[in-house]
């Protein structure tokens, strides 16, 4: 536990120097693409006064001056496999980022789809002393949340308090310095495998820089594919991306809960190959060309030229018709959108007030998929865009860069995570005279 | 097994397989660094300086060359100097008379034809307004190549007889020239005495005072560097106080008006103590005046 807060305060800590510094690298380390965006801060655009989100969505404070993509390698399901070819491939787009932007950039946060997220809903609750509740007691609430076993080779990546509750008052933002007798805390803890984000690190790590922030994907992308009222009444956005779909549930401007399925684009592009007998690159053009889900009519007759580069004739000139594609490409769709039904499901997200489906990500692209989508998600379903950041390249304004520009939303206005709430003394590992300094700390 | 290497080949490598768009590690690392600020200033401009001082430090280095650089600097200069434009050639004095123009030709420090950035103007006036008939002198020079000077002179108004000599002096009691004969300037008082030049003003005020005198006045003696005497001829002497020495000498005449004293034998008219003035009458005359009043009679 106290081997958490470090670690992770100290990417903090890092954060925070690239912020004074005033550049910041972004990294979606995805199993089609590496994206690369570099963000300078001007300072500006804090929060106003009351907390509410001013002009621009209060993203006034920075800007994206470098920008590049990268066909990704050694990446599967959103996890490292071949790290040599992935340090090559971030290397290539932090290069060409670096380049665009003219400057170094030394602090990079960096966010990845796969390695299994798991979501855990701790509480805790506490007797105050006093009447009223202090900074100390929300911290030491906090730290009284049972942690449940996760297992061995796991991570907690993100563990943000979702709600408190001040005796039978539910739904409170900030409980400090209101009146109450006991004091309740809900927390939504997510975890990963350790090995996955020790080779990310160890990635980063080997082309010489900081990681100063780590997200999930499922995170990232519904901070920006969401719009504001679907984030506070509660929704679910489903990022289909090339190797791994992931799922992020929000509610009252938290994540509630994140997963991934395991499928995605590059799953139909090897059906399409196997099912055509063409290379998987002629496949993925075929796909974004020609793709769909929907057959009609028109489209028996409208062949499509498949290609292939085997010298004979015959063979490299076969044509397919169109519904024949969207009879391979719909049942691996139907699956993965049935599986994301399954885990929404399983994580009870029928019981949301509101059941807004968002889809976004790369292979959101496919056309008729939202007509699909309605009918296995249910009626509330809408494509996403990440949201406009300024100075984004219009080529890295698709629904691909959700978790990109996510992450420049994330690393410019952080939530609280456990690991910023002060750590109270119990937790301290020192002995008496840590305790002592602390007890200073706290009366002078 | 796959070769683990080889997947992506190198774009030099040959035709054979895809290329790899990946820089290489140095490539990346050279980069980053070029891009470090730092590093681009130091490139921009320190490199540039420092090679261009390496540079010149070897090229002086060598005694021979640096005293051709300088020969080649002063040519430069002495050749922009010396261009007709900017030469000197004639003095011009104005407002000073034939004998101190003269001397103003021999002090100024300048032999003609000279460059007019070699003369130094404010030393030149230093100088002409040093020589003692000069008040005031402007020095300029004027298109053409001419030194223009104009002068005012200091005029001569009182004589002054001390040990050294004869010298005239300004209405300030300045030194303008030394004197040879009192006849070269009959027409200007004289006055006499340590310390008389120190208050000419005050002389100039009693002449002017004495001037219904006439051509009995002799002169001002300045005594115990305290008061006037005014010298009559007869040897007849006007003793003036200290104070306000004009009042008195209005009073004497005023009396010497009325009752003709300086016409009789007196030999002084004292009049140092305002409330009493004294007169000193001659040897002579005192024995006369006893004599006759002898002849009257014993005084019965």
């Amino acid at each position: 536990m106290t081997d958490l807060y470090q670690s992770q305060r100290a990417m903090r800590q890092m954060r925070r120097q690239a912020m004074q510094r005033g550049v910041v690298a972004i990294l979606d380390v995805g199993s089609s693409k590496i994206a690369c965006l570099v963000l300078r801060f001007d300072g500006s655009g804090r929060l106003s006064e009351d907390g509410s989100i001013g002009a621009l969505a209060g993203q006034s404070g920075f800007r994206v001056i470098g920008a590049a993509t990268t066909r990704s390698r050694g990446v599967q399901f959103g996890e490292i496999n071949a790290m040599q070819e992935t340090e090559r491939a971030i290397r290539t787009a932090v290069q060409a980022a670096q380049k665009m932007a003219e400057v170094r950039v030394d602090h990079v946060i960096a966010c990845f789809s796969g390695a299994n997220p798991r979501s855990y809903g701790l509480d805790s609750k506490l007797d105050l002393e006093g009447q009223v509740v202090s900074e100390h007691e929300v911290a030491q609430v906090l730290a009284s949340c049972e942690v449940p076993e996760y297992g061995a080779g796991r991570e907690v990546i993100h563990a943000q308090p979702v709600n408190f509750a001040l005796d039978n008052r539910s739904g409170l933002g900030d409980p400090r310095g209101q009146m109450g007798q006991t004091l309740a805390v809900d927390m939504h803890m997510l975890t990963v495998d350790a090995i996955a984000v020790q080779n990310l690190v160890r990635c980063i790590q080997r082309c010489d820089l900081e990681l100063a922030g780590i997200a999930s994907s499922a995170y990232a992308s519904g901070f920006s594919a969401l719009v504001e009222d679907e984030q506070e009444l509660g929704a679910a956005c489903i990022d289909m991306g090339g190797g791994s779909t992931s799922i992020s549930v929000f509610m009252k401007k938290h994540m509630i809960y994140a997963d991934a399925v395991r499928l995605g684009g590059d799953h139909i592009t090897s059906d399409i190959s196997m099912g055509l007998g063409v290379p998987l690159t002629n496949a993925e053009r075929i796909k974004t060309f020609c793709g769909g889900v929907h057959a009609t009519g028109a489209d028996d007759r409208d062949m499509i030229d498949i290609g292939g580069d085997t010298g004979d004739w015959e063979h490299d000139r076969r044509t397919v018709s169109r519904a024949e594609l969207i009879g391979i490409m719909r049942p691996r769709v139907e699956e993965i959108l049935e599986e994301v039904r399954t885990r929404l499901d399983a994580a009870g997200f029928e019981y949301l007030p509101s059941q807004q489906i968002v889809l976004t990500g790369g292979s959101s692209q496919i056309m008729g998929l939202d007509g699909l989508a309605s009918r296995i998600l249910g009626q509330q379903v809408r494509l996403g865009r990440p949201l406009r950041v300024h100075g984004l390249p219009q080529s890295a304004t698709g629904p691909g860069f959700a978790s990109a520009v996510g992450l420049c939303l994330f690393a410019a206005h952080p939530q609280d995570e456990w690991w910023d709430f002060e750590m109270p003394a119990s937790r301290h590992p020192a002995g008496t005279l840590g305790r002592a300094v602390r007890w200073f700390r706290d009366n002078w | 097994m796959q070769p683990l290497k080889g997947r992506f080949r190198r774009r030099s490598g040959g035709g054979e397989g895809r290329a790899d768009p990946a820089p290489s590690r140095l490539k990346y690392r050279l980069q980053r660094w070029m891009l470090t600020p730092g590093i681009r200033f130091g490139l921009r401009i320190g490199v540039p300086f420092c090679l261009i001082f390496a540079a010149g430090s070897a090229y002086l280095a060598d005694e021979t060359r640096r005293a051709a650089l300088q020969g080649l600097v002063s040519d430069a200069r002495a050749a922009i100097e010396e261009r007709p434009e900017f030469m000197v050639n004639v003095m011009a004095v104005d407002g000073a008379g034939a004998s101190v123009a003269q001397d103003i030709r021999e002090v100024v420090p300048a032999d003609f034809p000279v460059s007019s950035f070699d003369l130094d103007l404010e030393r030149i006036r230093d100088v002409i307004t040093g020589l003692d008939p000069v008040k005031t002198a402007r020095v300029r020079i004027r298109p053409g190549g001419i030194l223009q000077v104009d002068v005012e002179e200091r005029v001569p108004v009182l004589i002054w007889r001390s040990r050294e000599g004869l010298a005239l002096l300004d209405e300030n009691g300045i030194h303008v020239a030394e004197l040879g004969r009192r006849n070269l300037h009959p027409n200007l008082p004289l006055i006499a005495g340590k310390g008389a030049d120190q208050h000419a003003a005050q002389a100039l005020r009693l002449f002017a005072a004495a001037k219904p005198l006439g051509p009995r006045l002799r002169g001002l003696v300045r005594v115990g560097e305290r008061r006037w005497d005014v010298v009559l001829d007869r040897k007849q002497r006007i003793m003036l106080p200290a104070e306000q020495p004009q009042r008195a000498l209005e009073r004497v005449l005023a009396v010497s008006e009325v009752q003709d004293l300086l016409e009789r034998d007196v030999a002084a008219v004292d009049m140092r103590l305002a409330g009493r003035p004294t007169v000193r009458m001659t040897e002579n005359s005192v024995e006369n005046w006893w004599r006759i009043r002898q002849l009257n009679g014993g005084g019965q």
